[in-house]
């Protein structure tokens, strides 16, 4: 069970992202964070800014056209 | 030391843009790579010049043309479609296709320039505006968004040198 949980479904690029970021940033670290997204540019994208931003991409998952992420705040 | 290696002392995590154009479409990919830049904790400047400049307006009135842009074309009636020069230089024709294209835009998800502009700011995006181009086309700093800062070329030589990706929008 996710820290947080946030529904980017119906986004697009870069919103996702940005509003990641933004809930990253409020949570401690540690915590960890569920992004769902609509937007199938996400896949690469989130894997891109874990890569980026040393935050830990623990889990990726697709149904029904709903990519969920789990990712991990470190630092 | 070849062109490919990075220069000694210039932090990776720099980006700069400069900003030439200010339709609606020209608008975007500035905007979405700085906030998305400053989202992976990049350091991003941007510099607004000639008709970028009008992107750091409190009052955004963004429009866009397919006048002599073949490449634009619409998703209209289950097909892409483009529209005749000689049509869109008919007044009223810029405005009605602007509105289209931000219905396009809210439908589909997409962030507003409004709305990355002010991402941008909270992501402590530094943005310059050309002390040049205020001038020629007499705009004025109250004109303009709080907290951008004003400058010419050589402010944005600065910034590019020490900068490792630069881009020219």
């Amino acid at each position: 069970m996710a820290d947080q949980v946030l529904d980017a479904k119906g986004l697009n690029c870069p919103l996702p992202i940005l509003k990641a970021k933004k809930a990253l940033k409020s949570l401690e670290g540690g915590n960890t964070l569920e992004v769902q997204s609509t937007d199938p540019g996400s896949v690469a994208d989130f894997a891109a800014f874990c890569r980026t931003t040393g935050n830990e991409m623990l889990e990726q998952n697709e149904e029904g056209g709903v990519w969920t992420y789990l990712i991990r705040k470190t630092g | 030391m070849s062109s490919t290696e990075m220069k000694p002392g210039i932090d990776p995590n720099t980006m700069s843009i400069i900003v030439t154009k200010g339709s609606l479409d020209w608008a975007y990919p500035p905007f979405i790579l700085s906030t998305t830049a400053a989202a992976m904790g990049l350091d991003v400047t941007m510099f607004f010049t000639f008709y970028g400049l009008p992107l750091l307006m409190k009052d955004l009135k963004l429009q866009v043309s397919s006048l002599g842009n073949p490449a634009m074309k619409m998703p209209m009636m289950g097909m892409h479609m483009g529209m005749p020069n000689l049509v869109s230089a008919i007044p009223g024709v810029d405005a009605a296709a602007s509105k289209m294209m931000k219905n396009l835009i809210k439908k589909k998800g997409v962030a507003s320039i409004p709305e990355l502009r002010e991402l941008a700011v909270e992501a402590d995006v530094r943005m310059i505006a050309c002390q040049m181009t205020l001038d020629l086309f007499e705009y004025s700093k109250d004109d303009m968004i709080e907290g951008i800062e004003i400058g010419g070329a050589a402010t944005y030589i600065e910034v590019a040198t020490q900068s490792h990706i630069n881009l020219f929008i």
